[in-house]
């Protein structure tokens, strides 16, 4: 429970300096544009609540993109229905994501293992199929749910009168596009990042920690395991409804895509990427994602071949054209074959492959059996 | 005359068109060592199934003090007062010591659930200096800090007493607890349960070897394929002749 | 009466592909233990056998084309058209069901270099990381296909006599309109083949008795000096076949696109999972009740009742059974219980 070196309000402190200040340290790797910042924020939520559930539970949910879905359509119906002000958008998200997750959870949590990873991928799918089909009133299926100038806007119009054009989101006035919507997702992440500080570090996080190491045990110690994992399940798909509530806010539309099981794929290829169970890890895996999801995307091969314009021109037409398939829409290619190599080479994601580098260093400069002791009190949680 | 705490009544059990345990009455007296012995394969395992909801017996029920066990959940019985020591070692291997004895001091103080995410563990001085205590019993204080998958055998099973015991339960069923143990453990181990006999825990011990069942049991029963076939203070039990022949005739 | 034949016919075919499909699935994790998030992908890896197989056949070159005799013409005609004018048509129309004999060799290739490469050092992991892995692998695969054949559906057309449609109707002397195509016989008989062959295997050979031994009790069968390394690498390789198999037979029915694999895997392993996990039986007879389900609920009838239940139907029914039936339909106990 204790790193020796760092304590939790430390770490706490740290983590809000880098968030906050991510758009000064990120300008060298050209990702300081409000988009993709709003984007790793929002995405940072999504694994950080993730990781609540699968690296303390240990139980592998494949439907999240339900609960990020269903954040965004709550977010919208609020923009449309009361007013474009971020904060109630932000709370019907949470709620209905909640709501949505304690069926789920309540039902899904009846088995375990691979059932459980099933009855959730099966809940996930039900929901997408039907925001797509029957559901159109309220989602306006495959176009997706946005904004109209015929909206009710009730609270809106209670104070200002309706402009011409499509109103914005806001926060109490302030207008939540560009940097001021990345500082209220930032803000958003750094409350949440400290939520599940407290619940690692909280008897809660233990009990969910022995969840996912022994729940016979745990049966038998007098513990009763659904209601923890049940509690865990819905904070998690509470943290998924934030997420997808933001990226509403950011930018208000949703679409059905947003549950699709794919979506669900790439929030555990974060968490993992990052580190299944550890504090930061998720985030830096969403963040690492999010940023070669932009850098690969954006490449093209006429892109490839001013980069390798130094080599000889048949060489480089060979290099342009295999790396061609891993950039641009190959973009998921690669994503492939980073989910592959983290699992064989890295299963503890890169949380661990820092750690493995921390001991190395200090194993040479200290004495091999000082260093056992350090990392076994490195409790998976740190 | 103690009162009788742990009733059997007429527990009967088959698996397919096996039966493993027919018709077993047992009555255990409180704050007693209650030693169950018997060949392989003679229904003890089932037994202590039975007992802590693991299995749910085809007929009969097993009151402890007046609460019916029987279609009660692993959890409601562990609550009620009833932890059980494995034959393979049910500890949490990828948490440390500490915390594997900190789950249980948890559950005797908060019950089955609690939704308790905003206190910190750091804060539960009262119940960690109480699991260290207990680790100090087993001594397992030193390796506190240590991840319990990388234990022996021996320490697992010791582990695994000490969040038995933190648990305070008024019924402790011992499976097998010196199995893999070296002479020098097995001793310690019979020490350690000698002085949880004093502070008035009631016992039932699932053991093969004779010297821990004459160390520490007040009362033996034989089981033999299902039946219990003899039962009454380990001397008698001992010149018993239909327990030599089923038993330790077999084994001597 | 004719309508409720026609659907359970409609059901009939897409069952038979979550069968075999599942079949793989199923085998695969009752004896090594994997779950396997790849298999559709090998699936889909069969249905590009097929799309190879013809585009290699109708590879083609300019002739002058002797019909148009005001001008000098060209056209394109197949190689194979050119070198043996009557048997290489027939063997273009035909490329589909050809395709299989290139699928089973291609197909034992994959499967022995993922089981090798792969998936082999997976069988002591946990099952979560097993699904990553392959799932990444999925992932990998579909997208070399999307690179080379682009993302467009590629139709397949079956051979010419096999291209109209049956009229069962009459046969049974039900009404006019119960007509079913001819392929899809096809693909239904083709189907039985498969799976009373990878029945009949597995029962009735040593080779299959030793394979099932295993799915009981992996440890014993080891302990008794039986090399299942080896045995392991040819059940994947089988499993590898047949999704290989469904995947070239069922082209003509569904265009192969490059992600048709992830869309019929999900699906699968609702299917394996509802028939119960390692359970051959239970994966061929939840295939087709789902298949035939389906068929059911997409009927207008049904929909006008309950819009929206022909998206949802196998979801729902997976998860009925699921919370009722703990390890599925025919699931034994001991299989994935924790």
């Amino acid at each position: 429970m204790k790193n020796g070196t760092m304590n939790d309000l430390t770490r706490f402190a740290i983590f809000a300096g880098v968030v906050l200040a991510m758009p000064l340290w990120l300008e060298p790797l050209g990702a300081n544009y409000p988009d993709l910042l709003q984007k790793f924020a929002i995405y940072g939520i999504f694994a950080i609540g993730f990781n609540i559930l699968f690296g303390l539970t240990g139980y592998l949910s494949f439907g999240h993109a339900a609960f990020l879905g269903i954040g965004s359509y709550a977010a919208v119906w609020s923009f449309k229905l009361f007013t474009m002000n971020a904060i109630p958008a932000v709370i019907f998200g949470v709620l209905f994501a909640g709501l949505l997750a304690y069926v789920i959870g309540f039902l899904s949590l009846r088995r375990t293992g691979i059932y459980f990873s099933i009855l959730t991928l099966a809940f996930a799918q039900m929901s997408y199929n039907l925001a797509y089909s029957v559901l159109t009133p309220i989602t306006n299926g495959e176009t997706g749910l946005q904004l109209s100038q015929q909206d009710p806007r009730i609270i809106d119009s209670l104070f200002v009168e309706a402009g011409a054009g499509l109103p914005s989101t806001n926060l109490f006035g302030m207008k939540m596009s560009g940097y001021p919507g990345f500082y209220f997702c930032a803000v958003m992440l750094i409350i949440c990042f400290f939520i599940s500080m407290r619940i690692f570090r909280s008897p809660f996080g233990l009990m969910l920690k022995g969840i996912k190491s022994n729940q016979n045990r745990m049966n038998y110690t007098g513990l009763n395991t659904r209601p923890y994992a049940l509690t865990a399940f819905v904070i998690s798909g509470m943290y998924a409804g934030l997420a997808g509530s933001l990226l509403a806010v950011t930018d208000p539309l949703a679409g059905a895509e947003r549950m699709q099981w794919t979506a669900s794929g790439e929030v555990v290829l974060m968490t993992i990427l990052g580190g299944v169970g550890t504090l930061v890890g998720p985030m830096i895996g969403a963040g690492l994602i999010k940023y070669f999801e932009n850098i690969f995307s954006a490449f093209n091969n006429n892109v490839l071949a001013d980069i390798f314009s130094f080599l000889p021109d048949s060489v480089s037409e060979v290099v342009v054209s295999v790396l061609g398939l891993f950039v641009g829409s190959g973009w998921h290619l690669t994503l492939g074959l980073l989910f592959m190599v983290v699992v064989i080479f890295l299963p503890g994601g890169i949380m661990e492959g820092i750690d493995r580098v921390i001991s190395k260093f200090r194993s040479s400069r200290q004495p091999v059996a000082d260093n056992k002791t350090v990392s076994s009190q490195n409790q998976p949680g740190e | 005359m103690e009162k009788l705490v742990l009733h059997l009544d007429n527990i009967q059990k088959n698996f397919g068109g096996l039966s493993a345990l027919k018709d077993v009455n047992l009555q255990v007296e409180e704050g007693t060592t209650h030693a169950i012995i018997g060949p392989n394969g003679a229904g003890k395992s089932t037994l202590l199934n039975v007992c802590v909801g693991r299995l749910k017996p085809d007929m009969g029920k097993v009151t402890f003090d007046g609460h019916e066990l029987t279609g009660r959940k692993p959890h409601e019985i562990a609550q009620i007062g009833v932890a059980r020591v494995f034959q393979t070692p049910e500890i949490f291997p990828e948490l440390s010591l500490l915390e594997n004895v900190m789950i249980p001091a948890f559950s005797k103080r908060d019950g089955a659930f609690r939704l308790n995410g905003y206190q910190q563990l750091s804060a539960q001085g009262e119940l960690r200096a109480e699991a260290e205590h207990i680790l100090e019993d087993v001594g397992l204080q030193e390796l506190m800090h240590h991840i319990a998958g990388s234990l022996s055998r021996g320490d697992k099973r010791r582990l695994e007493l000490a969040m038995c015991l933190i648990l305070r339960p008024r019924l402790l069923l011992l499976d097998e607890p010196t199995a893999g143990m070296s002479r020098h453990d097995t001793n310690r181990t019979i020490d350690l349960l000698k002085q949880i006999k004093s502070r008035g825990m009631t016992k039932i011990i699932i053991e093969h070897d004779m010297h821990v069942v004459f160390s520490l049991a007040d009362r033996v029963s034989v089981l033999a394929r299902g039946q219990i076939i003899a039962g009454g203070t380990p001397e008698e039990v001992r010149e018993d002749p239909k327990v030599k022949e089923a038993y330790l005739g077999g084994a001597h | 009466m004719d309508a409720i034949f026609l659907q359970i016919l409609n059901g009939l075919d897409k069952g038979a592909a979550y069968a075999l499909i599942a079949l793989g699935l199923t085998l695969v994790f009752g004896t090594l233990g994997i779950v396997n998030f790849a298999h559709g992908a090998l699936f889909m890896l069969g249905a590009f056998c097929a799309v190879s197989l013809n585009k290699l056949m109708t590879l083609s070159t300019k002739v002058e084309d002797t019909s148009v005799t005001l001008f000098k013409a060209y056209k394109e005609q197949p190689y194979l058209e050119i070198w043996f004018p009557d048997m290489g048509h027939t063997l273009i129309e035909y490329s589909v069901p050809l395709s299989i004999l290139l699928a089973i060799p291609v197909m034992i290739l994959v499967g022995i270099a993922m089981e090798r490469g792969l998936i082999k050092h997976f069988y002591k992991r946990a099952h979560a990381d097993q699904i990553l892995v392959t799932f990444g692998l999925a992932i990998v695969i579909q997208e070399v296909i999307k690179a080379y054949f682009g993302a467009n559906p590629i139709p397949q057309t079956a051979p010419e006599i096999l291209s109209g449609s049956a009229d069962i109707g009459s046969w049974l002397g039900l009404g006019q309109n119960v007509v079913y195509p001819w392929w899809r016989i096809v693909y239904l008989l083709f189907s039985g083949v498969v799976i009373f062959g990878v029945f009949a295997f597995l029962q009735f050979t040593t080779y299959g008795m030793v394979v099932r031994a295993g799915m009981r009790d992996r440890e014993t069968v080891g302990l008794l000096g039986i090399n299942i390394e080896r045995r392991f690498t040819l059940v994947f390789a089988l499993a590898t076949i047949v999704a290989g198999l469904a995947g070239v037979m069922y082209t003509p029915v569904l265009p192969p696109d490059y992600h048709m694999g992830m869309d019929f895997l999900v699906l699968s392993f609702v299917v394996v999972v509802v028939g119960g996990m390692g359970s051959l039986g239970g994966a061929v007879l939840a295939g087709f009740l789902l298949g035939i389900i389906q068929s059911f609920a997409s009927m207008t009838e049904v929909k006008a009742v309950l819009p929206g239940i022909d998206q949802i139907v196998i979801y729902l029914v997976a998860v009925v059974i699921l919370l009722v039936l703990p390890r599925g339909l025919m699931g034994r106990a001991g299989v994935m219980d924790d």
